[in-house]
């Protein structure tokens, strides 16, 4: 098993649009914000299994961990810059993505 | 029938000079958007996993990238016609976002398809005959040529005929669906390549022999990407009688002998790189001796009638150069810039090839709105028998303008976004979508591309400065072209930081060259820097006459390298 070395949620992408997703404490969510946070390599495993299990079920596809730090909200944000890019959108075209609709800062 | 006889103009927006579908054509199209239809029923009804069914998406050209799926359509060989350039707009506004990007491969793509919408889109794409069959996998991929042919005056002949033989042999080629990587062929007929035939799998250059008979260069092995590799010439001259068979031999060989065991050393490029040219022509040329050739004996009767869909327009006859047209340039400084910069010679007096540049300053290369390709639809009828070309820098070419029409031309184009004078320019920035939008992609490229161009918005400075091709990669796959670049950018990651390196020398041309590493990775701030000071140097060093690229092979890589050496705060970090 890897070291577990920073907070982590779980990505994955809607199988029907495509659109980016996250696994929140209900579901999966549009916003990372809403993310569920593993803090332990066994939380993390936790989410992946439950990702697999939407793997399955033909709800999501491309599924994996991403490491995130946790804002003083205790929102995630991740640490590397695909993943935040996957949050927001293209950079290049703020009017499209998450962060045309507010679903994402 | 010709694509000119009156009962094909008969047609609502009947294709001027382009191939159009013959029943066989269109069937198999209507029958594999009606088999796709059913795979996506059954991925989402899940009947289908997501394992089963990707090799099923991917031979229809659709992807999942980074924050959606990306369906890639094939525009073979570049061409189209007005009113399927109208059903790409069409579709962008009613099943995307309103946008399309096009290629380097001169292909379009759609960045936020939906997944359940893709069979509608194929359908409404095949309405117009088109598709994305074969714009993915391992297999012979979408046909490129020469964007201006057909109406270059350095033609010897129109290589579109030839790209669509091989498109038609390609497609759906049972035996070359399962190659041990993707395979991609050029052609061009011209003195002048415009198609980067040295760098692609299979390069075909049309030759005239002593005798006058038409045949082909074939030049295989060719390849950008992660080993970056210059064509090698397989055969010198082979008649276009045996040209199918040729081609038939070099994809055995290559299906035969080809790694698959290692997909960064699959292609045929590596091939020919491990066993060198010679071993190959060997081979190729054992396998058509060996081969049954009958099934690909040419039919100059079916070539002939392909070879007729693209003959010229209906041009007037009309004086060599308009007098409204050195008028005009009189009269508008900035369409006298344009003129000068984006409209070429045309093989018929008094006409001329106009390239419309998708890289406004700042703007995203290659991208086009649905209001942006309706003007050109709309323009190419107007202007130009309703043709118009992809070119393989991501810009539009109408093929057929009247010297008289420029002026008006310009104005429609002007007011639509689409007037940017920088065509073959510091500005005309070959990009890769990058990490934007693409999940191969290490790091960004469309906002470098954005910040050179915004560094040389001075057009008159552009001019200055004259031919330059700057191309930039967001991965080391190269789909931006970095390797052939006079200056090439290659996006990658350093320490989790998105890290560019800067390569000197390269040429897609006849006289193709690999640019050269200049040093160290520089950060996205830096690359305009960099740019500007290699500019200057050139521009400081450079003769009479010369390109930014000859400058460089004559005074040699090392002095470019050690002028940055000493503009660099120490030297480390360029």
């Amino acid at each position: 098993m890897p070291v577990f070395k920073h907070p982590q949620i779980l990505i994955a992408s809607n199988l029907t649009d495509g659109e980016v997703l996250f696994l929140g404490p209900s579901g999966w969510e549009r916003d990372h914000r809403r993310a569920r946070v593993a803090r332990s390599a066994d939380e993390a495993a936790a989410l992946e299994a439950l990702g697999k299990r939407d793997i399955s079920a033909n709800r999501v596809v491309d599924v994996y961990l991403a490491d995130v730090e946790i804002g003083s909200d205790g929102a995630p944000t991740p640490l590397h810059y695909r993943e935040k890019m996957r949050v927001k959108g293209p950079s290049v075209r703020l009017d499209l993505g998450k962060q045309a609709t507010g679903g994402a800062l | 029938m010709t694509a000119h006889d009156p009962e094909a103009m008969r047609r609502p927006n009947a294709p001027m000079t382009t191939y159009r579908y013959d029943e066989y054509d269109a069937a198999f199209v209507s029958e594999r958007v009606a088999e796709f239809r059913e795979q996506v029923r059954r991925r989402l009804s899940g009947a289908l996993t997501e394992e089963e069914f990707r090799p099923f998406r991917l031979m229809n050209g659709l992807y999942l990238q980074l924050h959606a799926y990306m369906l890639r359509v094939a525009i073979p060989y570049g061409t189209l016609t007005a009113r399927q350039m109208r059903r790409l707009a069409d579709i962008a506004e009613k099943w995307d976002k309103g946008y399309g990007h096009f290629t380097t491969r001169q292909n379009l793509q759609y960045n936020w398809p939906k997944l359940v919408d893709t069979p509608d889109i194929l359908e409404s794409l095949a309405d117009v005959e088109m598709h994305a069959i074969q714009t993915s996998g391992n297999c012979i991929r979408n046909v490129t040529a020469d964007h201006f042919a057909g109406v270059a005056p350095d033609e010897i002949e129109d290589p579109r005929p030839t790209a669509e033989f091989l498109r038609q042999w390609s497609s759906l080629h049972s035996e070359f669906s399962f190659l041990p990587r993707k395979f991609k062929i050029a052609v061009t007929g011209a003195a002048h390549d415009r198609a980067a035939i040295l760098v692609h799998d299979i390069g075909l250059r049309i030759v005239k022999n002593d005798t006058g008979e038409i045949g082909y260069q074939v030049v295989v092995g060719g390849g950008l990407g992660r080993s970056p590799f210059i064509g090698k010439v397989v055969g010198d001259f082979v008649p276009r009688e045996d040209l199918l068979a040729f081609l038939e031999a070099i994809l055995r060989v290559y299906n035969r002998f080809g790694r698959r065991d290692n997909k960064y050393k699959a292609r045929v490029k590596i091939l020919v790189h491990e066993k060198g040219i010679d071993e190959i022509r060997a081979a190729v040329e054992a396998e058509f001796a060996a081969m049954d050739r009958s099934a690909f004996a040419h039919d100059s009767e079916e070539f002939e009638r392909i070879a007729a869909f693209f003959a010229p327009p209906p041009y007037d006859s009309l004086p060599a150069t308009s007098a409204s047209l050195r008028a005009a340039k009189l009269e508008s400084p900035a369409f006298a810039n344009f003129a000068d910069v984006n409209v070429g010679a045309h093989k018929m007096p008094g006409y001329a090839i106009v390239t419309v540049s998708l890289k406004p300053i700042g703007g995203v290369p290659g991208d086009a709105t649905s209001d942006q390709m309706r003007v050109l639809a709309d323009a190419s009828e107007r202007f130009g028998f309703g043709e118009l070309r992809v070119s393989h820098e991501q810009n539009i070419i109408l093929p057929h303008v009247k010297q008289d029409d420029l002026l008006t031309l310009w104005r429609m184009l002007d007011a639509a976004g689409l007037a940017t004078a920088n065509a073959g320019l510091v500005s005309d920035i070959i990009s890769c979508p990058g990490l934007d939008y693409c999940s191969l992609a290490t790091a960004r490229s469309i906002p470098i591309a954005q910040a050179i161009s915004k560094r040389f918005s001075d057009m008159s400075r552009q001019r200055r400065i004259g031919k330059l091709g700057v191309k930039i990669s967001g991965c080391i796959n190269a789909c931006g072209h970095h390797h052939v670049g006079a200056i090439g950018i290659l996006g990658l990651e350093k320490k989790g930081q998105e890290s560019y390196q800067i390569t000197l020398g390269g040429d897609p041309t006849f006289s193709a060259s690999i640019g050269e590493i200049l040093g160290p990775g520089v950060t996205a701030e830096q690359v305009p820097d960099v740019v500007e000071h290699l500019v200057d140097y050139y521009l400081a060093e450079r003769e009479e006459g010369e390109a930014f690229i000859d400058t460089w092979r004559r005074i040699g890589h090392a002095r470019f390298k050690d002028v940055l050496r000493r503009e660099g705060e120490d030297g480390a970090d360029i």
